[in-house]
């Protein structure tokens, strides 16, 4: 196995495009160690992006919007002091991954490319309409966050290229985003089914929405229906029957040792709806 | 009958809750636990294991793996003693396969080498070829007339003609006409029962490091909760004389039942023996879940019938075990355990010991009590919700008391079964509102206890402090109850006495720490040591002041004449005597050696508060207390520690904890991401309550607490589920999709 510190995105890139075999990037490694010591995935190229300047940062432009370095870890983004009053979903999703020791080193980035399904930070991600800047030997491309993943384990990702940056658009004005995952314990345990919510107001009525699902398909899943279903509401009981149904409809998960398809479908609803009410609470109060 | 000279009040040091003094090196990493032995030109070993749940070994071949740079040596079946036979060829069968795998994670070989990663890339180069045969898993289905045979020839003459090969043990027994006792009753009750096989779920791995040399002469330390009966059967399973291996038991991190068996320790043994090297053996952690041993899984028939005053009329329960490939699953432990907190007059009990493709199922805290608890007190709860009648009431009108002629058989002696139930009745708990969407259960539990072979010594050092050597090895603060015990009866304080666990060549055979036996027993053998040893300092002060040794007694750490007639002299500290006691006749130790046969039973009753999320299934324990009859609390704070422990594992094991089998056989979650103990944040603050009915078996009371907590758990939580959802769950683990399931049944009628 060879091992690498590039201290540049150029020099990472080249030394991917260059390498045989199976690479891997190093960001946290909360994935990567796990699976090379449990014989899961053994890297022949183990590149690690720590030491490129600028991954450890998390920036607030001018317009509003973010921009997270791709070795932010999860403890960083809890402990920064605004980036959770913008987007409390995103923050409190990252933070749901692991322990206090994994938040030590996890990264949203590495969440996204490890490709599960179940990835914790994923949905709120997707919901929140986040994109990353992907760097690679052709250039610089930037893609939405739910066209990453292409299957369990899998992204579209070409050999040579990397993530550089994830960028969180503006809050903007009375919005709120909410990710809530069910696991049988209350933590260290890995997500059955997960739902997100970022939605906008205009007054009581909700006039943009993103739905979010995780762990019920190959990939997160971004449920466009599910949003029609509470956009032009007030969140009503009609709007979260509505809402519940079309998370259901959307739904084409396994059965397996974590959860059954009965399950994880009903739940989805479920966790969908208490999700949109606490981004819509919170929405409420950015408003006033 | 208690005995003779029996001490139940005034005590001065035992009650008092010292730290523990293994504590400090625990916290700071100084503790040396089973992976921290090293020696000198050590090995690394890794077991090469079936990833089938049923095959025949058709080949080995090692010459890829010996090839590979740094191996030192592969051992396989043939590098262990032959001809053995009974429990010894059972265990060997388990530590290493003979011509077939008998489940998914079965020993087939083993490989040492220079280093741990050499040694686990050698392992996958070790090639084994497979003939796949049928597999079974399931209990029910284990005992099917077609059901593949894990062993012909297997069962003992207890079984009954008819049954499947599968069925190894078969047990009987009861009183009165239970046929009888159902006529006479107003409501009678039947329901199966399922429960799940679950984990001991210690956090330290199995690990040891052995040394055996061609002289058969060899050293072995590792993590066991009894290391003379490692000692005993690496020796036969390596052919070697059992004096010549010496065991030294480390620091243990949790056991609870699963280090009384014997898994790795031959292996690393006979790969010492092969290579002239000293090797460790640490078990990953996929390995202990699929190759050690989980509990037994169950099935089981219950039908109970009672009056409408609550008299229990008659009790009926059939325990279908499966215990893995290998006999020895605790049925008649079960069907014992069932019905013991009840005085009944009609009662009858079967247990079948099942075999499957399955690991070799090992202890598991008051081995199949749990599992019997769920079943049978969810049929009393339902009977009384049927009735109308209080759970405590019910349970007092019918509880078990001295006198009573047990269900399983023998006649109790004093027990204290009426007053954990009165406790728990008057505990604030029980009697406190619930909120909306919460229920309240609570369930008895009932464990036999057990004594055991025992040697203890206590020597004196010539400053007054003691060294006091036990065979037990420590799994719950013991070292502090025995210090605790010692310091009584000699006077001194407890900070003087250093208790060790001595190993094997340094005491007699004593027994593993199991069966709750450890404060009794090794507590007995620790205060008659102590006897012993006031006896001898009774005699060097008789010398010294030329008065018959019966003429002087021991108080408050000194040596005083026995009254007025002996003569006056000066009360003689401990540390006088023994400061010039090699001019007096030499060391003085006391020591004690026996098989005590008096443990005392012990039962608890549990209170439960849950909540039931109706949306998606999830159960949380929101209020839980423990009330359980101590016999005499050595340590209180260790014996709370016991009795939450218990409580913790059975949360676990009634709502989420399972083995999970895949349609191949295989183990689909040997690692603690989906094999679900509770983490801490799963758990409330479980409250305790310690009831003191003396057993008479033990010089100041004592009965085992460590297993008892262990057995309400189970029912105490499937009634308090019960009560807040309305729905009764039957199967063990009440996961969130089986309560949605459950409740979407009742919805839909
Ligand atoms: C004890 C424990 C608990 C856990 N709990 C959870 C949980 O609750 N929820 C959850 O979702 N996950 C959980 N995980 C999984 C893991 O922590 C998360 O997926 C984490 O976000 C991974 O981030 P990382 O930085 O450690 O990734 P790494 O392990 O460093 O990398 C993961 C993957 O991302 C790729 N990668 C990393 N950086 C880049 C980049 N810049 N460009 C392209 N590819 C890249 C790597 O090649 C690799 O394939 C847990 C893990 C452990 C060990």
């Amino acid at each position: 196995m060879q091992y690498h510190t590039p201290t540049s995105f150029e020099d990472a890139i080249e030394i991917a495009a260059q390498a045989d075999g199976i690479t891997r990037f190093l960001a946290g490694g909360t994935d990567v160690l796990v699976q090379l010591r449990a014989d899961i995935v053994t890297p022949d190229t183990l590149i690690d992006i720590k030491g490129i300047s600028g991954t450890k940062t998390i920036t607030h432009n001018d317009d509003g919007s973010w921009r997270i370095g791709v070795a932010v870890s999860g403890a960083e983004m809890t402990e920064h002091p605004t980036l959770a009053r913008d987007w409390p979903g995103v923050v409190e999703a990252t933070d749901l991954i692991g322990s206090t020791q994994v938040q030590g080193r996890c990264t949203m980035v590495g969440n996204l490319c490890n490709g599960s399904p179940a990835a914790d930070a994923v949905p709120a991600m997707v919901a929140a309409g986040m994109t990353v800047t992907v760097s690679g030997p052709d250039g610089t491309r930037e893609l939405a966050v739910e066209d990453v993943p292409t299957g369990p384990g899998k992204t579209c990702l070409a050999k040579g290229e990397l993530i550089s940056a994830v960028n969180i658009p503006a809050r903007g004005a009375n919005g709120g985003d909410a990710y809530l995952r069910f696991i049988p314990r209350t933590e260290m345990d890995i997500a059955v089914v997960g739902a997100a919510v970022n939605l906008r107001l205009e007054g009581d009525t909700i006039t943009e929405a993103r739905v979010s699902l995780g762990a019920v398909a190959p990939t997160v899943l971004l449920v466009p229906q599910a949003a029609d279903a509470i956009i032009g509401t007030t969140l009503d009981d009609a709007a979260l029957t509505a809402l519940a149904q079309a998370a259901n409809a959307a739904c084409a998960p396994i059965d397996d040792k974590r959860g059954t398809i009965k399950f994880r479908t009903h739940v989805a609803g479920v966790l969908a709806q208490r999700a949109a009410r606490i981004a819509y609470e919170r929405a409420q109060k950015a408003g006033k | 009958m208690a005995l003779d000279n029996m001490k139940t009040t005034g005590f001065t040091q035992v009650g008092t809750t010292p730290n523990r003094p293994d504590g400090l090196d625990k916290v700071t990493g100084r503790a040396r636990f089973g992976a921290d032995v090293t020696a000198p030109g050590m090995l690394h070993a890794v077991i090469v294991r079936s990833p089938h749940a049923h095959a025949r070994i058709k080949r080995i071949d090692t010459s890829k793996a010996e090839a590979l740079a740094g191996v030192k040596g592969i051992v396989t079946r043939a590098d262990f003693a032959t001809g053995l036979t009974g429990e010894n060829w059972n265990i060997l069968e388990n530590v290493m396969a003979s011509d077939t795998a008998l489940y998914d994670g079965h020993a087939v070989a083993a490989v040492a080498a220079t280093s741990a990663l050499t040694a686990r890339d050698a392992a996958k180069l070790v090639e084994v070829e497979y003939e796949i045969l049928p597999h079974v898993t399931d209990v029910d289905k284990a005992m099917a007339p077609d059901a593949p045979v894990i062993r012909a020839g297997a069962a003992d003459g207890s079984v009954p003609e008819g049954q499947h090969p599968n069925v190894v043990r078969y047990h009987e027994s009861g009183h009165g006409d239970v046929q009888a006792g159902f006529d006479e009753a107003d409501l009678v009750i039947e329901d199966h029962f399922t429960t799940e096989a679950t984990h001991q779920g210690y956090i330290e791995p199995h690990a040891c490091l052995g040394i055996l040399g061609g002289d058969g002469k060899g050293e072995l330390w590792c993590c066991t909760q009894g290391h003379w009966n490692v000692q005993k059967i690496c020796a036969a399973l390596l052919g070697l004389e059992t004096a010549n291996l010496r065991v030294t038991a480390s620091e243990i991190g949790g056991g609870f039942g699963g280090k009384t068996a014997v898994f790795i320790e031959p292996v690393a043994l006979a790969l010492a023996r092969k290579t002239n090297k000293p090797v460790k053996l640490v078990m990953p952690r996929a390995d202990v879940f699929k190759a050690t041993g989980p509990t037994a899984s169950t099935s089981m028939d219950i039908k109970i019938g009672m009056k409408k005053d609550g008299t229990i009329t008659a009790a009926q329960g059939v325990f279908r075990l499966q215990g893995g490939a290998f006999p020895g699953a605790p049925a008649d432990m079960t069907a014992m355990c069932a019905f013991a907190p009840y005085a009944l007059s009609n009662v009858h009990q079967v247990g079948y010991d099942v075999m499957s493709n399955r690991p070799k199922q090992a202890a598991y805290r008051a081995p199949g009590s749990p599992m019997a608890a769920f079943a049978v007190e969810s049929v009393i709860d339902e009977l009384c919700g049927q009735l109308g009648l209080d759970p405590i009431e019910v349970r007092l009108k019918n509880a078990s008391k001295e006198g009573t002629k047990a269900s399983y058989g023998p006649t109790f002696q004093r027990i204290g079964l009426v007053e954990t139930l009165e406790a728990a009745k008057a505990h604030p708990h029980y009697s406190a509102p619930l909120k909306p969407g919460q229920g309240r259960g609570i369930s008895c539990g009932f464990w036999f206890n057990h004594g055991g072979e025992t040697a203890v010594s206590l020597a004196l050092s010539e400053d007054g402090t003691a060294q006091l050597a036990v065979g037990t090895p420590d799994i719950g603060g013991s070292r502090a109850s025995m210090a605790l015990m010692a310091a009584e009866e000699l006077g001194i304080p407890y900070e003087n006495i250093r208790v060790t666990i001595a190993d094997t060549a340094t005491l007699g055979y004593n027994e593993v720490s199991h069966g709750s036996r450890v404060t009794y027993a090794s507590g007995l053998a620790t205060i008659e040591a102590a006897r012993d040893a006031v006896k001898k300092l009774c005699g060097r002060a008789a010398a010294k002041w030329g008065i018959p040794e019966d003429a002087v007694k021991w108080e408050n750490g000194c040596a005083v004449p026995s009254g007025p007639n002996a003569g006056d002299f000066d009360p003689l500290p401990m540390a006088e005597i023994t400061a010039n006691m090699g001019a007096t006749g030499g060391p003085i130790v006391g020591h004690f050696e026996a098989t005590p046969e008096g443990a005392g039973v012990s039962f608890a009753t549990h209170i439960v508060d849950a909540e039931v999320d109706p949306e998606t299934g999830k159960t949380s324990v929101v209020r839980y207390t423990v009330v359980q009859d101590a016999g005499k609390a050595i340590h209180p704070t260790y014996v709370e520690g016991q009795f939450q422990g218990g409580a913790a594992q059975g949360i676990g094991w009634a709502l989420n904890e399972e083995y999970i089998y895949g349609d191949d056989g295989r183990l689909q979650n040997a690692l603690f991401l989906d094999y679900r103990i509770p983490v801490a944040s799963d758990l409330p603050m479980i409250d305790t309550v310690i009831i003191e009915v003396p057993n008479p078996g033990h010089p100041y009371g004592v009965r085992g607490v460590g297993e008892t907590s262990i057995c309400p758990p189970l029912a105490a939580i499937a009634n308090a589920v019960s009560a807040a959802a309305a729905v009764r769950l039957r199967q063990l683990p009440m996961s969130p999709p089986r309560i949605l399931e459950a409740l979407e049944q009742k919805r839909d009628g």
